[in-house]
């Protein structure tokens, strides 16, 4: 039951995953990557913009410092979504499943699982899983081998898919909570600023999520403690 | 590109990716007891998800008032109270009309 409930909360983040990916297929090709390449990269990797940098840093044959230094700066937001997510776990959920199922904790599916009433168990979160892991691999196979043909209309369409994600769970959670509205307005003005002030050029869109996530959920954590039963 | 080049770096780049994931998620097993830091992690997810938003999403399009309009769109039907899938297609959807509306015009 929990699994097949999994299943369907993963279908927008699956039909999203399936969009975006076609993007990364192919950028892959472009970028001198066989259609196999790239989906190899998408399945043992399922992150946009870690897998973006990735094959630039590919593509000029950089070091395997370099590599692993911009994974390390891309993606360590996921560090973060995992402990919060670790929290939310049901007391089954644990050991060799965090190590299986752990490498899957991506954006959307942290904010569907956070988003999820009461705790996560494995199954639900194995469902959950399942067809973005699917849906990202398909995208890239898709877009390696036909992307080129199909219209731009439609990719730059289904390419917001992800941030409409992002707000349906933010937003009606700022509404019903003004302590998450303010912590999630401190936010957003500081990527903003990081985005916009030159001073702050120099540091890469991965880094900015986590200065202004830190810094507005610290204040939060400061301003308004939450009680016990949060 | 070569298979024997490629795998060294993808085997970097997924290794990386994994240990960021899977460490902090298997280390952290028990409940966190400290006020502070449930606090904290009580506002990480949603600070997170609005800082990846914005501004970035002004750029997720080919034009920037395409993407306003599926901003506005989304942000009107998640107030709304409705789900993952609807606010995810509105927002398509007002992407896809703002943008066949430029090109008409243009």
């Amino acid at each position: 039951m929990d699994f097949n409930k999994g299943l369907k909360d993963g279908i927008p983040v699956a039909l999203g995953y399936f969009s975006v990916s076609i993007a990364f297929g192919l950028m892959a090709i472009e970028n001198e990557c066989s259609a196999l390449e790239a989906v190899l990269i998408s399945v043992t990797n399922l992150t946009s913009a870690g897998q973006f940098a990735g094959v630039t840093v590919l593509a000029a044959m950089g070091t395997y410092v370099e590599m692993a230094m911009t994974q390390l700066v891309i993606n360590s937001r996921y560090s973060l979504m995992a402990i919060s997510l670790s929290q939310k776990v049901d007391g089954k959920f644990r050991g060799i499943w965090k190590w299986l199922l752990g490498f899957a904790i991506t954006d959307e599916i942290f904010a569907v699982a956070i988003g999820h009433d009461g705790s996560i168990s494995k199954e639900y979160f194995s469902g959950l899983i399942s067809l973005p892991i699917l849906g990202w691999s398909a995208g890239t196979l898709f877009g390696a081998v036909l992307g080129n043909i199909m219209p731009e209309i439609i990719t730059t369409s289904l390419g917001i898919a992800l941030y409409g994600m992002f707000i349906a769970v933010v937003v009606p959670k700022a509404r019903e909570n003004r302590h998450v509205l303010i912590t999630v307005i401190l936010a957003i003005i500081i990527s903003t600023v990081i985005r916009y002030v030159p001073v702050f050029s120099g540091i890469s869109a991965g880094f900015a999520i986590i200065i202004s996530a830190v810094i507005a959920s610290v204040a939060g954590a400061v301003f308004f403690p939450v009680k016990e039963a949060e | 590109m070569d298979m024997l080049t490629f795998l060294p770096y993808l085997l970097v780049m997924a290794g990386v990716t994994y240990l960021i994931r899977a460490l902090p998620f298997v280390l952290v097993n028990k409940k966190i007891e400290n006020r502070f830091l449930n606090s904290f992690l009580y506002y990480i997810p949603y600070t997170v998800l609005a800082a990846m938003t914005f501004p970035a999403i002004l750029y997720g399009t080919n034009h920037m008032i395409s993407a306003i309009a599926g901003l506005a769109v989304a942000v009107f039907i998640a107030y709304k109270g409705k789900g993952l899938l609807i606010v995810a297609v509105g927002a398509c959807s007002a992407v896809f009309v703002a943008e066949l509306v430029l090109m008409v015009v243009r």
